[in-house]
């Protein structure tokens, strides 16, 4: 047993309202820089629909994850090393920038200062990358908000795969929900594996994938082999970069931007031990629906006195273990399990996990004719197909996903017969094998979400990691060579001059 | 100027390859990238970029093995000279038409596509059209050395190549009395030395051949500290 920790994240879908904040916090953090405006390390897609970029979920066509070879082990779906490396001088599993979106910008000066014209001036769109005047924009970072778009297009997506779709472009029919997307910060990381640098690595302490800038070469094979296409190729520093899960802010025990802004109070950040020595094992299990008990498998419990001492063995410190014991992904994932992974069948053992979300049932002359017991509807009226929700997050295996809203469901029940009737409905309870205070606990965790429920984040132990005395007048986050940038004008290797946003004024 | 080209030229532009390659790793490893554009545009670069570095890998490691491996050795495994020369014509000359026609689809994309024209540097240009020249001049001299099959003239570049290795004093003169067409493929080759470390070719170091024999696919990284030295 090799206990190391990770920062995991949950999703509660049920409570997303796809208002972006997320990603708008993040971009303006992250990526309002040149060459990764077309990037976004958090993004909200609308599903069903393709999604950004598109058609990502399809590894048929863009060969990210992991696939099991017939001897049982597993190797990156691009190809084994040397497959990788002949396919450097042109990548042809790389998504063109036409499959997230061309950048663009809008003429604003224009409206001010066009000469007196017949028509009211405009401000027209003009692209990032070449400058050149765009007359239609054909594709957005969003471009399918709230199911825009036809449903011919949209219906295209990946998680209709074993369903009679044709019925769900009926108006009658429709179903719509939001996910929230950004780096998994993977427990068994295809684009680490795939990078010919050495990049690419996983922190041993809190689990988060980085990309060394410095050594970063651009060979760009990070970008086709994460399967959720959540590496970004910088075309103007020739470096990929992504999500940083906040590193800076987890460190100091605050969560990452995109869970701090969330205005539904949807995401949960918290600590969890895992075995490090069972990940290979876990991730080449045979059968794509056995992948979700298999991560599970992989997690430790932290109540567990043989793990807590595994852990000090391994120098995970105390106050980690702690926060492991009250982390509310742990709750979510493990105790209540109502939590799950997303695409498992990728094999990358993703640390982001989400709480499916409800959907009103069906209709309302069918609503009065089921059988609802406890004041529960039937499960399979839900207007978001089961199948839909369990090809996104089990690989297909409904029974997981089938318990999970029902106990969603049967909280919703308990708390409305306890608030409004002052009766404690034990048998709705029993009925999801839950016990009333586990239901009182997540009731309190999911529907109050606390910012201090929420967020069970460790600091970091800046004794143990680094000298902060070498710290001391450093100059944050820059590109390039160190506080150097900004001294001199031009640059002998041609890199661009690091703006501060304080030059940017001036 | 024979003797400069061919005996000082030589030293300035391995010193410049040479230092200002591990200057710029050393101060700015930031810039240090292959800088693809395959992400702004896919059309043509597939087809071009193979092409060219392919051909490019097979003239450069051409080049360096026919240069530099010691005369004697040559003998030694008895390969003829004349021998020698047909089979770098033959070899050098498919590859070199190869990665011809691999620049001239890759320069027409960097000068014709709005996107990979507008986040081209300067040097970007330069050094893809001074390639390109090198790779025309450096198939012209097959014409030459179709006058004279016997390897003498091919025997005349290695002694100079091994001379300046070697530190020979005498180097530029072993050269002299080749044709034009050779001294000016030799200067610009030179001259792409002397460019090497301000352009987007410091990437060729950087081939990541290590990473077939690296261990396992995972890499993780801990930052904790060797406690050896305590606060004292």
């Amino acid at each position: 047993m090799k206990v190391r920790a990770q920062i995991g994240m949950v999703l509660n879908l049920d409570k997303c309202i796809g208002c972006h904040t997320c990603s708008v916090t993040c971009k303006n953090v992250w990526t309002s820089r040149d060459g990764v405006e077309y990037a976004w390390f958090n993004n909200v897609e609308t599903k069903p629909g393709i999604g950004y970029p598109k058609d990502w979920e399809n590894q048929q066509r863009w060969n990210g994850g992991w696939e099991r070879t017939k001897s049982g082990k597993i190797r990156p779906k691009q190809g084994a090393k040397w497959r990788i490396l002949a396919n450097i001088f042109a990548n042809p599993n790389l998504p063109e920038i036409d499959d997230y979106y061309e950048p663009f910008d809008f003429d604003y000066d224009h409206l001010k200062s066009a000469p007196e014209m017949e028509a009211f001036p405009s401000a027209r769109p003009r692209s990032k990358i070449s400058g050149e005047r765009m007359e239609k924009i054909e594709w957005g970072p969003n471009w399918e908000e709230i199911l825009g778009g036809e449903f011919t297009k949209r219906s295209q997506d990946y998680n209709f795969d074993g369903i009679q779709k044709e019925m769900y472009g009926e108006y009658e029919k429709t179903f719509m929900m939001y996910l929230p997307r950004l780096c998994e910060h993977c427990l068994n990381p295809a684009c680490v594996s795939a990078c010919p640098s050495g990049a690419i690595y996983k922190r041993e302490e809190d689990g988060v994938v980085l990309i060394d800038q410095e050594k970063c070469r651009g060979w760009r094979m990070c970008v086709s082999a994460c399967p959720y296409k959540k590496i970004y190729y910088n075309w103007s520093s020739g470096k990929s970069e992504k999500c940083t899960l906040c590193y800076p802010r987890l460190e100091s025990g605050l969560p990452t931007v995109c869970s701090e802004t969330c205005v539904g109070r949807i995401r949960y950040l918290g600590v969890m031990l895992y075995d490090a020595d069972k990940i290979a094992q876990a991730a080449s299990v045979e059968r794509e629906q056995q992948l979700y008990d298999a991560q599970l498998d992989v997690f430790l419990d932290p109540n567990d006195p043989e793990v807590i001492a595994a852990a000090r063995a391994e120098g995970v410190p105390e106050d980690w273990i702690e926060s492991a014991r009250n982390s509310p992904v742990w709750k979510m994932a493990m105790d209540w399990k109502i939590a799950f992974p997303l695409h498992p069948e990728y094999r990358t053992l993703p640390m982001v996990w989400y709480v499916p979300p409800l959907s009103p049932v069906q209709n309302a002359a069918e609503a009065g004719a089921i059988a609802s017991e406890d004041g529960m509807p039937d499960i399979k009226s839900l207007r978001i197909p089961l199948q839909y929700l369990a090809n996104l997050l089990t690989a297909g295996d409904e029974a997981p996903v089938v318990s999970a809203l029902e106990r969603m469901l049967a909280m919703r029940a308990y708390m409305r017969s306890k608030t409004v009737d002052g009766v404690v409905n034990i048998g709705v309870a029993k009925r999801v094998g839950l016990t009333p205070h586990q239901i009182d606990e997540m009731y309190q965790i999911m529907a109050i979400a606390n910012y201090e429920d929420r967020f069970v984040i460790p600091t970091t132990h800046r004794e143990v990691v680094e000298d902060a005395y070498d710290l001391r007048s450093g100059c944050g986050f820059t590109d390039g060579n160190g506080c150097s940038a900004g001294v001199s004008q031009g640059k002998l290797f041609g890199s661009r001059k690091f703006v501060t946003p304080k030059d940017g004024w001036q | 100027m024979h003797g400069f080209i061919f005996g000082i030229y030589p030293y300035i532009a391995l010193s410049v390859l040479l230092i200002g390659s591990i200057a710029r790793y050393e101060r700015d490893p930031f810039t240090w990238k292959s800088s693809s554009s395959q992400l702004l545009r896919r059309k043509q670069l597939i087809l071009g970029s193979v092409l060219f570095h392919v051909g490019v890998l097979i003239i450069f490691f051409g080049h360096l093995f026919g240069l530099l491996t010691p005369l004697a050795i040559i003998d030694a495994l008895g390969i003829s000279h004349e021998a020698k020369q047909i089979l770098a014509m033959g070899v050098g000359g498919i590859a070199g038409v190869m990665a011809l026609s691999g620049g001239i689809i890759l320069i027409h994309r960097r000068l014709a596509d709005p996107r990979i024209r507008a986040t081209s540097s300067m040097m970007d240009i330069l050094i893809l059209s001074l390639l390109l020249l090198q790779l025309f001049l450096g198939l012209l001299t097959i014409l030459v050395s179709l006058q004279h099959l016997d390897g003498v003239e091919m025997v005349k570049f290695m002694r100079w190549a091994q001379a300046i290795f070697t530190f020979d004093p005498r180097a530029a003169s072993y050269t002299e009395g080749t044709s034009v067409l050779f001294e000016l493929h030799i200067f610009l080759g030179l001259t792409i030395f002397l460019l090497f470390p301000f352009s987007r070719l410091v990437h060729m170091l950087s081939a990541p051949v290590r990473y077939l024999w690296r261990p396992g696919y995972q890499i993780v990284r801990s930052r904790k500290r060797d406690f050896k030295h305590p606060a004292e």
